[in-house]
């Protein structure tokens, strides 16, 4: 039995799996949105890790972009924004933690299900990759359903986003990653101003928020 | 030769995109909206050029007989929206309207002309983009969250689309296929089937969700109600046309492959049930937007329901579905924008009886509605006939379902025609003697010229159309 790099590649994705039934779970807004910077470093992580395997020196870009992004950028705006906006700090969350959880690995045991007539053709390596990033986009619309807080179902946006931009990464050879992985934060950055600008139809600037 | 040489497609992406930037940057409203027309109009100019230019890739972009028509009609109604809202009374603000707008038109045509699906994925960002940015431009609450709204379930879809392009693309990297259509169909029988059906459906519930499909359709309603007057002809008029060739262009890959799932079957099953959903939603008495808004739902889910179905027959039916969709509900958005400005009300109820107060307007909208509603004699109706006489022949037992479906939505358009424009009097109403004055033309121009192309599409589609659509309805499969 051997290990190697693409072995160890795997882990971010396994990380970021776990991370979003840490989301799922966390009813605090602020710990929901720490643990999705450590979602965005994951995969960040993932993708340089990928790029070196590969030998994509592109996937280096989209791991500083998305690190950028992701683990810093989108965390600070989330937090200013949960302030600004005046929402609970704890969120409801409909049907219950334990109800999502329960649905949560409903979803993972479907993504397995559905991921796994594509390795039958001997790319066994795909199919590992690809369950945890389909099941990190499903557990990110699972939290988008579940939470009424527009935080939260933000941070549900983009862990879905984020499962996607891991698949990418993972496939050798996939065009245009860069391009599709700045395009997708750009229309999260784009959902993030929106955000901002609900509350009564302007920014609210800081301080003036409930 | 010397049109064959322009890079044509590449203008009419380019163009919009240089005319949204100085838009923008306009700081007179008065001289953006000229501006705008103008630059729609060059770039209508460009697109129907395109008529005259050989059909073929040129890198990123390619023209072929199914974008080709759309193409020219999204400048149609593109131009009809410059003029609409030139002469419309400014609402929000101009330079997020009218940059918003150039960059959407810029981003439908590339979306249009991809002949990449990567390619393809990142202009429906930006048109989804420059749509929140024309719906935010209203700068009131509703209009933001509206634009919100939209912003997140379209961006779930494309989180979904991005997905499903990911797996595409698996399908076939053991065959060194890149993201190129034209490749992807070419290798689509050696692809892995599974990965190639599994794409599918993140891809049409990604695109879907553009197209306004049901389940991710509730943005529509509330984009067109709380957005600016014209916004409803591109949001829910071209943005679905754009989504839908999208996945149609998937479908012809997935076809290719017999090992692969029948991509037609979900087709069938989210067109059918936007139309039902429709159908009943359709029966909500509220404001007039929301009620053309399902229409949409509706007429677009018949589309999808057309090309689920699949062949040249259903194909064709399928484009003319879109088409009269677009043309229809272009002049029913311009009429009804029009009529809440003179009648000053948003109810169907408040605003009724328009055709004795304004007989132009009135009218106007009801031909719309009847064009929307997919009545004859117009392109709609071509389409539904088409439509039904082929389902009569391969699958009679879905004629009841979308029969019920239909009769649910034509129903209800009716009673809000019946509504909106002939009950009631205008006796209230001093009526002016002479023609239009400069501002009812802009406003009655564009419905009038809208619903006249979807009469002709409807009574004598001219041949060589014809013949392009036909050769359109080969490609999907």
């Amino acid at each position: 039995m051997s290990f190697g790099p693409q072995d160890i590649a795997h882990l971010p994705g396994g990380a970021m799996l776990l991370i979003s039934f840490i989301l799922l779970h966390r009813r605090r807004v602020v710990a929901a949105i720490d643990a999705f910077a450590l979602q965005g470093a994951m995969l960040a992580l993932a993708a340089a890790w990928q790029g070196w395997v590969q030998g994509a020196p592109q996937l280096y870009l989209v791991a500083l972009i998305e690190a950028g992004a992701k683990a810093v950028v989108f965390p600070i705006a989330l937090r200013r924004l949960s302030r600004r906006s005046g929402e609970q700090p704890v969120a409801e969350a409909t049907g219950g933690v334990g109800l999502g959880l329960a649905a949560g690995i409903a979803l993972v045991g479907l993504a397995v299900l559905l991921v796994q007539p594509i390795g039958a053709a001997g790319r066994i390596v795909t199919r590992e990759d690809l369950v945890p990033a389909l099941s990190i986009l499903l557990l990110g619309l699972l939290l988008m359903v579940l939470r009424r807080d527009a935080v939260l179902q933000l941070v549900g946006l983009m862990s879905l986003e984020s499962g996607a931009i891991l698949a990418a990464v993972s496939l050798a050879d996939m065009p245009l990653v860069p391009l599709l992985s700045t395009a997708g934060l750009m229309l999260l950055g784009v959902v993030l101003a929106g955000a901002f600008f609900r509350d009564g139809g302007r920014f609210v600037p800081d301080g003036e928020g409930g | 030769m010397l049109l064959s040489s322009l890079p044509l497609p590449w203008l009419l992406v380019l163009l919009p995109w240089a005319g949204a930037v100085v838009l923008a940057a306009l700081p007179s409203a008065r001289i953006a909206a000229m501006a705008n027309i103008g630059v729609s109009a060059v770039a209508l100019a460009l697109a129907l050029l395109l008529f005259w230019q050989p059909q073929g890739g040129q890198g990123w972009l390619q023209l072929d007989a199914l974008n080709l028509p759309l193409l020219a009609l999204s400048f149609i109604i593109g131009l009809a929206a410059a003029v609409f809202s030139g002469g419309a009374a400014a609402e929000g603000c101009a330079r997020a309207w009218h940059g918003g707008f150039q960059l959407f038109m810029g981003a439908q045509a590339l979306a249009l002309l991809s002949e990449s699906m990567g390619v393809a994925w990142l202009a429906l960002v930006i048109a989804t983009i420059a749509g929140a940015l024309m719906v935010a431009s209203q700068r009131t609450a509703p209009a933001v969250q509206a634009a919100w709204k939209f912003l997140l379930l379209c961006g779930t879809g494309i989180g979904l689309a991005l997905f499903g392009t990911v797996l595409l693309q698996l399908a076939a990297q053991p065959l060194g296929a890149g993201l190129s259509w034209a490749t992807l169909r070419g290798l689509a029988e050696q692809c892995d089937p599974a990965a190639l059906s599994l794409s599918f459906v993140f891809l049409l519930a990604g695109y879907g969700s553009l197209a306004g499909l049901v389940p991710l359709h509730s943005w529509l309603p509330d984009v067109e109600a709380e957005g600016p007057l014209a916004m409803p002809a591109l949001l829910s008029g071209l943005l679905p046309n754009a989504a839908l060739l999208t996945v149609l262009r998937a479908k012809a890959v997935l076809g290719a492959n017999p090992e692969a799932v029948a991509p037609g079957i979900f087709l069938l099953a989210l067109g059918l049930a936007s139309v039902l959903l429709a159908a009943l939603a359709l029966w909500q008495r509220g404001r007039a937007k929301r009620l053309f808004a399902w229409a949409s739902i509706g007429q677009i889910g018949l589309a999808a329901f057309a090309f689920g179905l699949g062949g040249p027959a259903a194909n064709m039916a399928g484009l003319l579905l879109l088409l009269g969709h677009a043309l229809g509900k272009g002049a029913a958005a311009f009429g009804i924008g029009h009529a809440e400005q003179v009648k000053g009300r948003q109810g169907i109820a408040e605003m009724g009886g328009l055709c004795a107060s304004h007989p132009g307007l009135g009218w106007a909208l009801a031909f719309a509605i009847a064009a929307l509603a997919g009545m004859p004699p117009f392109a709609l109706f071509a389409g539904l006939f088409l439509l039904l006489t082929e389902l009569a022949a391969r699958g009679a037992w879905l004629l009841l379902p979308l029969g019920l479906g239909l009769l649910g939505m034509i129903a209800a358009m009716v009673t809000a025609m019946q509504e909106l424009c002939l009950a009631g009097t205008g006796a209230e109403v001093p009526r002016r003697r002479g023609g239009w004055t400069r501002a009812q033309a802009m406003a009655l121009g564009p419905p009038w010229l809208l619903l006249v192309l979807a009469l002709l599409l409807g009574v004598a589609l001219p041949g060589p159309l014809a013949a392009l659509l036909a050769e359109a309805a080969r490609i999907p499969g």
